[in-house]
Formats: C-alpha cells, sequence, structure tokens
C-alpha cells in the first residue's frame, strides 16, 4: 500500500489504526469519491483537508462502515468491517443531532449505549464529563433548552463517554465560536495524549496545521496528497524575503534568477546551496543588507501546490463563508 | 480503562442486533410513552365511543318520541274499555307489537267526534284514531298508519268479541345447544368479530411508525445511529417499541373497556347491541384464541409496520408522510377485505392465498382460529410471518440506507418522494 508505505519510509514504527487504499464511491453515476489513500498511525491526530464537496465526508463514512465503498478496501483498527468494532469508535457527524426533548445526561448516556455503554456507567461518566466542562447545571435540562454550543459540547461528550479508541470527527469546528474552538482543540490534544486516534475533517487549513501531524489533502474527490504536514511542508522551498539598502549593483546578479521585487524587498525560494554563499556575495558587492529572513512554507502554501489555485480559493471561500 | 465496562466493551467490540434493536427499543418507548401526545393517542379512540354514546341516547331518545305514536280510541266508553282490557291480556303475548292505546277524552260521550279534523289539526299524538263499534271498526289515519295498525286493532276487537281465541296454550321450548348449521354460521360470526378488532388495531396503530423515521432524520440523529449500529437494528428497535407502546394502549383500551362494560354491559347487551358473554366459543377454544389474538396482532402490527417505516423513512418531511398515509391506509384496507372476504371459504385457493400472503395472513389465520381447531398451522403460519418481517426489514433498512447516507448532510440532499428537490443538489462532501 503505497500510503503505508509512505509512513513506513518516515520511519514511523507505530500500527496504523486506518488504512484505506482505492476507495471509490459513486452517486447517481457521479463519482463523489475516486480512489482515495489514507494511512493514520495509531494514537495520531490527523486530518482531511478539502474544500466543501471535495468527498471528506463520503470518505469518512466509508471509513466508518456507514456506506461500503463501490471499490477499494478499508482497515481499520485492524478490521475489515468497521461496523463490527462500533464499540471502539467514536464519531460526531458533520450534523448535529440530538433528541430536543431528551435531557443532556441521558443524550450522552444513550449515545454511550449505542456504543455498548450500560445506561448508569454512561450517565455516571456523563456526569463526570458535564463537571469537567462546566455544563453540570445542564445535565438535566432538556436539548432544546441548551444553547447550539452546549448542545454541540453535549454531543461531543456523547460521542467520547464510551471512550473509543479511534475519534472521527466531520467539521467539528463548524458552527463553533473562537472560545469553544480553543477548547475543542485542547480536548482532541488531550485525547491524542490518550493515545486516542483521532481523524476529523476540516477545510479550515489552521486547525490542521496546528494540531495534525498527518494530513490527506482531497480536491475533486482524490488525494493529491496524504502524508505527514511536515513533509507537506517541505514541498514547498523557503522563502527568503530581503531588504538592502543599495538598490543597483552587480550583487543582483547573485540573487536567483526567479526573484521577484517588490518594492525595497526581494523575494526568491531559498537556494540549495544555503543562504550562506548568498550572503558572502551580497556582503562583498555592498548590497547594505537591511533585514533577511527565510520564512517556512506554511500548510495553505502546501496545498495550493498540491491541490492547485481553484482548490485552494474554494478552500478560503468556504472558510470565510463558515466565519460569516 | 480498568473499568469493569470498559473491558466488557474492549472484549467485544460489538453490539449484537438484538442488543443495539434494544437500545433504541428503550429509548423510542420511553420517549413516546412520556410525550404529551401519547396521552392524547390514548384518549384518541374513546371520544368516539363517548360521541356515540351520547349521540345514540340522543337519538334513542328522539327516535322513541317519534315513534312512540298512540292509537286513540274514540268508541263508546264500553268498547273503549273493553278494547283496553283485550290490549292488557294480549300483551303477555305478544308485547310490542300491540299499539299503545289511548281514550280520546275529546271523543268520550260525543258521538259528532270529527276524528278525521281532530287529525288534521295535528292534536294529541295519535298515529290512527279508531271509532265505530267493535263489530266495525273504523281506523282513520294516513294510509300507512292504518294499514300498519289494522290487523292490531282487529286482533284486538275480535278478542272483545270472543271470535279469537281468549286463551293460549302452553308452548315447551326444547333448545339444543347447536346444530352444524348455527355451529357454523357463530363460529364465521367470532371469526368476523376477531379480524373486525385485528383490523380496528392494527389501523388504529401501526401508522403511527409511518412517522417514526421522520424524527431522526428531522434531527439530524440518523448518521449518529447508522454508525453506531446496524440500520436493521435501528429498524427493528423501532417496530417493537411501538409495539410495546399499541400494548400498552391496548391494555388501557382494554382495561376502559372492561371498566364500562362492567358499569352497563348488561344493559347493552338487554338492548341488543351485542352480548359479549354470549359470543360463540370459537374452534380453539376462548383462551387459545385470545392468545394467538394477541400473536397475531403482534405479527400483522410488525409486518404493516415494517412496510411502514420502510416507505415512511422515504419521505423526508411530515407533509410527505401524510400524503403517503393514504395510499397506506387503502392497503390496509384491501388487505382486510382478502382476508375478510375468505371466511367464508375455508380450504378455498383464495383463502390459501390469503394466508400466504405476508400481511393479509394474520388477519386469515386468526379466522382460521375460530372455525378450525387444527393447531399446527398456526405455528407454520408465525414462523412464515415472522420470516416475513425479517425480510421486509432487511430490505426497508438496505434501502433507507442507500438513500439517505449519500452526500455531506444526511438526507439533504435526498430527492423528495414527490415533487422537485427542496434545495439544490449538493456535491458530496
Amino acid at each position: 500500500m503505497a500510503i503505508s508505505e509512505q509512513f513506513k519510509r518516515s520511519a514511523d514504527t507505530r500500527p496504523l489504526a486506518i488504512e484505506a487504499q482505492g476507495l471509490v464511491k459513486s452517486f447517481d453515476g457521479t463519482r463523489a469519491v475516486d480512489g482515495v489513500d489514507i494511512a493514520v498511525p495509531e494514537g495520531a491526530i490527523y486530518g482531511i483537508l478539502g474544500p466543501n464537496g471535495a468527498g471528506k465526508t463520503t470518505t469518512l463514512r466509508m471509513l466508518l462502515g456507514i456506506i461500503d465503498p463501490d471499490e477499494g478496501v478499508r482497515r481499520v483498527l485492524g478490521h475489515d468491517r468497521p461496523h463490527e468494532i462500533g464499540r471502539l469508535i467514536g464519531y460526531l457527524p458533520e450534523e448535529r443531532g440530538l433528541y430536543p426533548a431528551m435531557k443532556a445526561i441521558e443524550a450522552i448516556a444513550f449515545m454511550g449505549a449505542l456504543r455498548g455503554l450500560p445506561l448508569a456507567e454512561g450517565r455516571r461518566r456523563g456526569m463526570e464529563m458535564l463537571e469537567r466542562h462546566g455544563l453540570a447545571h445542564a445535565a438535566t435540562r432538556q436539548i432544546r433548552q441548551l444553547s447550539k454550543g452546549m448542545a454541540q459540547t453535549v454531543q461531543l461528550l456523547g460521542t467520547l463517554v464510551h471512550r473509543p479508541r479511534l475519534v472521527v470527527l466531520d467539521e467539528p469546528f463548524s458552527g463553533l465560536d473562537a472560545i469553544n474552538q480553543g477548547k475543542l482543540e485542547g480536548m482532541i490534544r488531550a485525547l491524542a495524549d490518550d493515545g486516542v486516534t483521532v481523524i476529523f475533517s476540516t477545510h479550515v487549513i489552521h486547525h490542521a496545521e496546528r494540531l495534525c501531524e498527518g494530513v490527506a489533502i482531497i480536491a475533486g474527490g482524490r488525494v493529491p496528497y496524504a502524508g505527514s504536514v511536515e513533509a507537506a511542508r517541505d514541498r514547498i522551498p523557503a522563502q527568503v524575503r530581503l531588504e538592502t539598502r543599495a538598490r543597483e549593483g552587480a550583487w543582483l546578479a547573485a540573487l536567483p534568477p526567479e526573484t521577484k521585487r517588490t518594492g525595497d524587498f526581494f523575494h526568491f525560494a531559498l537556494p540549495e546551496s544555503g543562504v550562506e554563499p548568498l550572503l558572502r556575495q551580497l556582503i562583498e558587492g555592498e548590497a547594505g543588507i537591511l533585514s533577511l529572513s527565510i520564512e517556512r512554507a506554511g500548510l495553505h502554501d502546501a496545498f495550493v501546490a498540491i491541490a492547485g489555485e481553484a482548490a485552494a480559493r474554494q478552500l478560503q471561500a468556504d472558510t470565510q463563508r463558515a466565519a460569516a | 480503562m480498568n473499568n469493569p465496562d470498559q473491558a466488557m466493551i474492549e472484549a467485544r467490540p460489538r453490539l449484537s442486533t438484538f442488543e443495539a434493536a434494544w437500545v433504541i427499543a428503550r429509548r423510542d418507548f420511553v420517549a413516546v410513552l412520556f410525550s404529551r401526545a401519547f396521552l392524547f393517542f390514548l384518549l384518541g379512540p374513546l371520544f368516539p365511543v363517548i360521541v356515540g354514546a351520547l349521540a345514540g341516547s340522543i337519538g334513542g331518545q328522539v327516535q322513541r318520541e317519534a315513534v312512540s305514536m298512540e292509537i286513540g280510541l274514540a268508541m263508546s266508553a264500553e268498547d273503549t274499555a273493553a278494547m283496553l282490557a283485550a290490549r292488557a291480556q294480549l300483551a303477555q303475548q305478544l308485547g310490542s307489537a300491540l299499539p299503545p292505546l289511548e281514550p280520546i277524552a275529546e271523543a268520550a260521550g260525543d258521538p259528532a267526534f270529527d276524528a278525521p279534523a281532530y287529525l288534521e289539526d295535528k292534536r294529541g299524538n295519535f298515529g290512527v284514531i279508531v271509532t265505530g263499534t267493535l263489530d266495525a271498526p273504523e281506523l282513520v289515519g294516513t294510509a300507512e298508519a292504518t294499514a300498519r295498525w289494522r290487523g292490531p286493532i282487529e286482533l284486538l276487537a275480535a278478542t272483545v268479541l270472543q271470535a279469537a281465541p281468549a286463551t293460549f296454550p302452553e308452548s315447551r321450548q326444547n333448545i339444543v345447544a347447536s346444530s352444524a348449521a348455527s355451529e357454523r354460521s357463530n363460529r364465521i360470526a367470532t371469526a368476523q368479530a376477531g379480524q373486525l378488532l385485528l383490523f380496528l388495531l392494527t389501523m388504529l396503530l401501526a401508522g403511527m411508525v409511518l412517522s417514526n423515521l421522520v424524527e431522526e432524520k428531522a434531527n439530524k440523529i440518523i448518521e449518529i445511529l447508522a454508525a453506531a449500529i446496524p440500520m436493521d437494528a435501528v429498524f427493528m428497535g423501532k417496530l417493537f417499541a411501538m409495539l410495546g407502546v399499541s400494548f400498552v394502549g391496548i391494555t388501557v383500551w382494554g382495561l376502559t373497556g372492561a371498566a364500562l362494560w362492567w358499569a352497563a354491559g348488561s344493559a347493552v347487551a338487554e338492548a341488543g347491541v351485542v352480548d359479549v358473554a354470549n359470543l360463540p366459543a370459537p374452534a380453539v377454544g376462548w383462551p387459545l384464541f385470545v392468545a394467538l389474538g394477541i400473536t397475531y396482532f403482534a405479527m400483522a402490527y410488525l409486518l404493516l409496520g415494517a412496510l411502514f417505516l420502510t416507505i415512511g423513512a422515504m419521505a423526508s418531511t411530515v407533509r410527505e408522510v401524510q400524503t403517503l398515509s393514504m395510499p397506506v391506509t387503502m392497503l390496509q384496507l384491501m388487505v382486510f377485505f382478502l382476508a375478510a372476504y375468505t371466511i367464508t371459504q375455508p380450504g378455498s385457493t383464495l383463502e390459501k392465498a390469503a394466508i400466504i400472503f405476508p400481511l393479509s395472513s394474520p388477519f386469515a389465520m386468526l379466522a382460521r382460529a375460530a372455525m378450525d381447531e387444527t393447531l399446527w398451522v398456526h405455528a407454520a403460519a408465525l414462523g412464515w410471518q415472522a420470516l416475513a418481517v425479517a425480510a421486509i426489514v432487511k430490505a426497508g433498512s438496505q434501502l433507507f440506507r442507500k438513500r439517505v447516507m449519500k452526500s455531506g448532510s444526511a438526507g439533504r440532499t435526498q430527492k423528495p418522494l414527490f415533487g422537485k428537490r427542496h434545495t439544490a443538489p449538493e456535491p458530496a462532501e
């Protein structure tokens, strides 16, 4: 499997929580997912990054066994049939849903019961979790009486109450304000610290960049890149930003041919030989270096390079729409 | 991970279909039972009974008043007294076949009493006025009324004149429990009553499941369920929850009915409306018939419910569910008519077809239990019906899974059953 080999090459010796190869799914003759390969090591936080309509949810649903792929194979926590290990998985779908008349504590216990946790134990754990998140007062309130943020938190707690080994979150940050987004990031990190594998889909790059050690970039139902965030960023050479006192001089010839000039600044990719030979020439040519910075490419740059400008623009539009 | 519950989860990482169905059934049962709507649902069937009783009472009173016309007597004082005495004498044998007689006060001692004018003036409540003598009584009234009362009046006059027997021989009655003709006829009545009750209950209760999955779709819970447990467990759980709710309803209605019967049953029986205590015994005996009735109700409910759940699951909105309810009701009626038609044709091809066709099978088999004492056929039929329930649930859940989980948001891009899409199609997420 190409992707798992990629992880193996990166000296990651952890077993894989999720392996998927060549997943294909069509709806009414339209290919929603077209040959997706993903490998997620156990204990990792993994992001599926792509614009709306890229095939993220369909991919997650296939991984969870909610729908079956038309082609391809998947292996989740060592099982070929994800439905058979339902008790080890927690899933938060993109469309949040709870029974409006149910009390918060009962909703958590019910979600645990769906995963095999006895109701009494679900209530006990649910109460602990609500207390930990400052929502103990909401335990006996009906879902319809809670704010949207509180209801989302209750659903997330219900997703985790049975202490799954794999947590799958579909667009978990959508609809949350900045404070709750920060809390959710903390929860995801805490899960990973406990050895839980977390895979989430998002169209917001900075969530993936901040949290994930691995990402699958998905666009148009395909995955042009799957691997570590570091490796994705390394695909784009670091950018050098140079400011000089002198405007002209023989030292200009030392700059790489693709250098762009914006006002007093020169921008160019870091040469393979490094910055030291260039510095020497600039000093000898009396360029008068005012500032020089080397900026490593971000995940956004990597996304643009990998998925293309159009996908990046759509991703940005989705993010702005969600923020609005 | 040292918690025993957690250890159990780790050791057996999958709920069985029945365990998962139990989780759903428990939630739905409690949610429905403790909802305000269920109270109204329970009271619903009692309203027609109350309204019917009131309407019947009022109607009865009106009818009694409308038909309680009397026969006025405008004869001589002696003849009038003789007619009244004859009526009293014959009333023991003829009862209500004789009209009530009332001497007309205005006619007493008035040989010129004008009976036609009296009636045309619409005085009194007389349908007919008898004038003349006992030898030649004259009935004054409308053609219909005189034709109706002519015989009884002549009989009364003849009795007075001793032209008819003054005493009647006392006949003996030698009653047998049944004859072949009467037993078949009686059991048909029991079979019809059983089928009708079964039909009314399934009609009343099975429709509830039509809208059952709309809540999950509207509240977007369906994907959580679909991710956690098999969809057939969701279907099964919902069906059994609603069956449980139905049994609660039947228990409440049954107890209410029993209480009403205890309070007024004898009066109802005397009035000749229905006499439950004297319903003809079914072929398999009452205890087994009741047990089979409950079992066949459960099967009829599960069969129709599974079908309705599948149909209802295809609906996206409550409005679509409402639209669906008409053809569904028609289907119920057709199934009932098929089974009802075959009651009088035991062993016919049509009856066999009604038994084999899963949806009509419980109805046809309950009729069989009333008519025929053979028991093994019930075991076979119940097995067949259970198989059909499982098949419908499996097919329905697969169809539902395919149809609903198509795109980024559960059911959001689902094509409605009727009309155009509610929203523009969205690409898969």
